[in-house]
């Protein structure tokens, strides 16, 4: 059977919902030729303002990679710009290339966003919110310190915008024509606390505000000058005024247009062999900007490609806003009317604010903010058009309070009926989620995959996480937000990504920015935030030893007696007569009970007192010993073998090459501890292959293997790059440690750390990039001149009285 | 009867640390906060002994540094879902200088 010809222009969430709901039901009857104006495949649109304001990366939203393009046999044309029709021939013209033959054509263009015609309007630094550039223009702009930014619209997108720029570190003021803001979907009341809010957060909020030119200089935007002669200077403005759909190639190829591409039921334009689904569309009148109605659309057009004959029927939608702390949520008519009634909560203590609106004893409109727990449950009410006269007393208070057992945090949930929407994004349902579990989804992941609940927007994760508690009982246990601690709800992803983006460069700050519950953190979060902040501050940041587990504080390792044990350093497990001697010395003086051998070819001495660390460490110093940071989430040993230098079948000089890695590399922290070894012929006799880095000699050159592990999981290294000399085996092994020191979660080994992000995503920036990689290495230098010496020396020092007792009271009871 | 003896300065101790005050029963861990109150407790953690002196101090709770049991500095009791608790003795700052009453030390052992 010949593949039938399915050309799409535009890779949209629209398009690429479509795609996915083809092949799901028809994996090989199609080819599919994807065009793309924009330079890149599928990504989650509405994921940008996460991006934008640093909470996420850009990789996390895409929603279709290269693999899947590739899987599906789908042809990627991305950044290449459709320019003809051609409807007799049945075939598209792009802007590069010969006419290509369609059989069925998919029209998804989008939308264009509208830009208000001010004078000034086409000035450099003038924007609209739509795609990755804007979104990329603005993090640039705000990167510019004391950078100011003036938005256009009080809409959802508007204030999404304003909301990342001002995490991002701008001076942002939002100018909005109307008198509250997000006045389609908001109430006055919502609107003003939703301001409160933003102001709350130094956010400039001006209600009905006209503007009226755009001043610039040097062709470059200055300032927004508004009709009642205010004067708002700006480095960047913002247009976030609403969209409009993009029929220009549906138009010039003759299609019926209107506002939008007409389409009828089954998503078919005036012409049989076109469809088109998306923002460009228009659907008996209406056009669409929310997520939902479009995913179902784009199931509408598989269907119809597949000669189904489905229809589509617009839903009720829901409103909510992403920006982190500012709950809200709306659906429906919420205008005031005889005819209406309303039912209003109020808590000004706590920000809250729940509205519904009643129309012959049914929910018409709700429009919540500050705790918006309950909306689904009012929202399937809604869509169902159910009679509430019953509970009517009761109703602001949520299913929880509807008959009994109040108060159980899941009882929300458990009431809502099996049709009740869960995710509105991807028009998930209750049911649908408790069938996926009951099909053996017993996790958040698996529950996405199998439905696509949370998958888009990510906002009713919780809901989601809920749905499989009630569903499964105590089997479930509903992960606390992976948050690093109960301090605080952010991940330690998040809040990586937050020190850096929001540039916190204090302990203090990153508990005032990012939220923190406790006043100053507790035992899980401090060791973590004090290795996040020293790592991407090294100098501008000062390290907390109270902050530090004790034994990185006391530089030993603190054992189940409270003693101490001490282990000099030895590079590249190599050591001399001398430094036997001294380590033997030391050890009758302190009257050290245990003398071992170490897996890392070194000497530990157990049972040392507290009190004696400095002496014993002042008496090893002597000898040229230094700490082995055998205690320290940081760079532990090399381990060697000897190499050519003795041995009959080695092939580089190992040895001399492991001295080197630990002479540049010790004194540094990391997430976590971090082991090499370097073998000087596949034979392997130092167990390279199951360190965190292991080099293997070979005659050519020498292998850098990563993500080996020997604890608690078993793992064999991968290779990261076989380098022919032995320079380029130490800039690669900097290269390396510096990426983990910088993105890997605290307490995440390397391998942990790569199967998160990934190899290839770890070579792209250690081995592909060699500008990366001579970053990463002077990145890696600075933060050595700094944390690169003998913490032994130095408290020996300058803090052996603290090892000592403050006071000493025993001559006192001895009286 | 009190009988408050010096036995040292606040800044001796670091912003959320502790020191020890050796005596003839054993150390007393002396606590300082990030809001600089100080705490006198026995320097052993119930659980298995752990020096609760070389803890993570966090708010007024230190967290023992062998199993990561968490005491309220105030009453000494466990926190969350362990139970145990550490004695506690009265200390105060005046001056600058940290006060231990001598006498409640000494009549831990009768106690």
């Amino acid at each position: 059977m010949t593949k039938q010809k399915l050309v799409v222009i535009g890779a949209g969430m629209a398009s690429g919902r479509a795609l996915e709901q083809l092949f799901d039901a028809d994996p090989d009857g199609w080819d599919v030729t994807l065009f793309n104006a924009e330079p890149r495949g599928n990504y989650n649109r509405i994921m940008l303002s996460p991006v934008l304001s640093g909470e996420k990366e850009f990789p996390e939203i895409v929603t279709h990679d290269d693999a899947w393009y590739e899987e599906h046999g789908v042809t990627c044309r991305f950044g290449e710009k459709i320019t003809k029709i051609d409807r007799d021939a049945k075939t598209v013209t792009g802007e590069s290339g010969a006419p290509l033959a369609y059989d069925k054509l998919l029209v998804a263009t989008g939308s264009n966003p509208f830009i208000i015609p001010l004078p000034g309007h086409d000035l450099d630094g003038v924007i609209a919110y739509r795609d990755l550039e804007d979104t990329n223009t603005m993090i640039d702009a705000a990167a510019i310190p004391g950078s100011k930014a003036v938005v256009i619209g009080g809409g959802l997108l508007g204030l999404e915008a304003a909301a990342g720029l001002k995490l991002r570190g701008m001076d942002v003021t939002v100018v909005h024509l109307m008198g509250h803001l997000m006045e389609r979907q908001l109430d006055e009341a919502a609107g003003y606390l939703l301001r409160k809010a933003l102001v709350d957060r130094d956010i400039n909020v001006m209600c009905s505000a006209n503007s009226k030119e755009i001043k610039g200089e040097d062709g470059k935007v200055k300032a927004l000058l508004l009709e009642d002669g205010t004067e708002l200077p700006c480095d960047i403005l913002v247009m976030a005024v609403g969209i409009r759909p993009n029929t220009a190639l549906g138009q010039e190829a003759g299609l019926a247009t209107g506002r939008g591409i007409h389409v009828d039921h089954h998503m078919v334009t005036s012409d049989e062999d076109i469809l088109a689904v998306g923002e460009c569309v228009e659907h008996n009148g209406a056009v669409f900007g929310l997520v939902a109605p479009l995913y179902d659309q784009a199931k509408v057009v598989a269907q119809t490609l597949l000669g189904e004959k489905a229809h589509f029927v617009p839903k009720e939608v829901s409103t909510k806003l992403k920006v982190t702390g500012c709950d809200l949520f709306s659906a429906g008519d919420f205008a005031d009317g005889d005819d209406r009634e309303d039912i209003v909560f109020r808590d000004p203590a706590r920000g809250v604010y729940k509205r519904l609106i009643l129309k012959e004893n049914k929910i018409i409109g709700a429009v919540m903010y500050g705790d918006t727990a309950d909306s689904s449950w009012f929202f399937g009410l809604m869509k169902d058009e159910e009679d509430i006269s019953e509970m009517r007393e009761t109703l602001i208070f949520g299913p929880a309070y509807q008959g009994g057992d109040p108060l159980d945090p899941m009882a929300a949930v458990a009431a809502l009926p099996a049709d009740a929407e869960i995710c509105g994004c991807n028009g998930v349902s209750k049911g649908d989620i408790v069938a996926a579990i009951e099909g053996g989804a017993t996790d958040l992941a698996a529950v996405r995959a199998t439905t696509k609940a949370s998958g888009s927007c990510g906002t009713c994760t919780g809901l989601v996480e809920q749905v499989l508690g009630v569903t499964l009982g105590d089997a479930f246990v509903i992960p606390a937000a992976q948050s690093i601690c109960g301090c605080t709800e952010h991940s330690h992803e998040d809040v990586r990504r937050l020190i850096k983006s929001q540039e916190l460069k204090s302990q203090a700050a990153v508990w005032q920015e990012l939220g923190w519950k406790s006043k100053d953190g507790c035992h899980v979060c401090r060791p973590a935030v004090n290795y996040y902040l020293l790592a991407d501050w090294p100098i501008q940041y000062q390290d907390d030893p109270q902050s530090r587990f004790i034994n990185e504080r006391k530089h030993a390792n603190i054992q189940k007696d409270g003693t101490f044990s001490v282990v000099p350093r030895m590079f590249g497990g190599m050591t001399t007569p001398d430094e036997l001697r001294a380590i033997a010395d030391a050890a009758d003086k302190y009257d050290v009970p245990t003398v071992h051998v170490t897996g890392g070819q070194r000497i530990d001495l157990l049972g040392v007192k507290g009190e004696d660390l400095p002496a014993i460490w002042a008496d090893l110093n002597k000898a040229g010993l230094v700490s082995g940071h055998a205690y320290s989430k940081g760079l532990r040993t090399v381990k060697t073998c000897v190499g050519t230098n003795h041995c009959r079948f080695g092939t580089q000089d190992s040895t001399g090459l492991g001295i080197k890695l630990e002479q540049k590399l010790w004194g540094a922290w990391s997430p976590h501890k971090f082991k090499l070894a370097v073998s000087g012929c596949p034979r392997n006799c130092a167990e390279a292959t199951c360190k965190d880095l292991g080099v293997v000699c070979v005659d050519s050159g020498y292998q850098v293997g990563v993500g080996g592990a020997a604890g608690m999981d078993l793992r064999e290294t991968d290779l990261l790059a076989q380098v022919p000399t032995e320079q380029e085996a130490i800039d690669v092994t900097v290269a390396f440690y510096q990426l983990y020191r910088e993105h890997a979660k605290y307490l995440d080994r390397p391998y942990k750390w790569i199967a998160k992000v990934g190899l290839d995503w770890v070579k792209e920036r250690v081995i592909d990039d060699l500008d990366n990689r001579k970053a990463l290495i002077e990145r890696f230098e600075l933060s050595q001149t700094v944390y690169q010496k003998d913490p032994w020396a130095e408290h020996a020092e300058e803090r052996a009285e603290t090892y000592q007792p403050l006071a000493d009271l025993v001559p006192q009871a001895a009286e | 009867m009190t009988n408050w003896i010096d036995i040292g300065a606040l800044e001796d101790i670091p912003t959320r640390g502790a020191r020890v005050v050796k005596t003839a029963l054993g150390c007393v861990a002396i606590f300082r906060t990030g809001e600089d109150e100080v705490y006198a407790l026995e320097d052993r953690c119930p659980h298995k002994g752990g020096p609760l002196s070389e803890g993570i101090v966090h708010g007024a709770s230190v967290t023992c540094p062998l199993h990561n049991w968490v005491f309220s500095l105030d009453t000494g009791l466990a926190q969350g879902a362990d139970e145990g608790s550490v004695p506690t003795y009265p200390a105060r700052v005046e001056q600058g200088r940290i006060l231990l009453d001598a006498a409640r030390l000494e009549r831990r052992s009768a106690a």
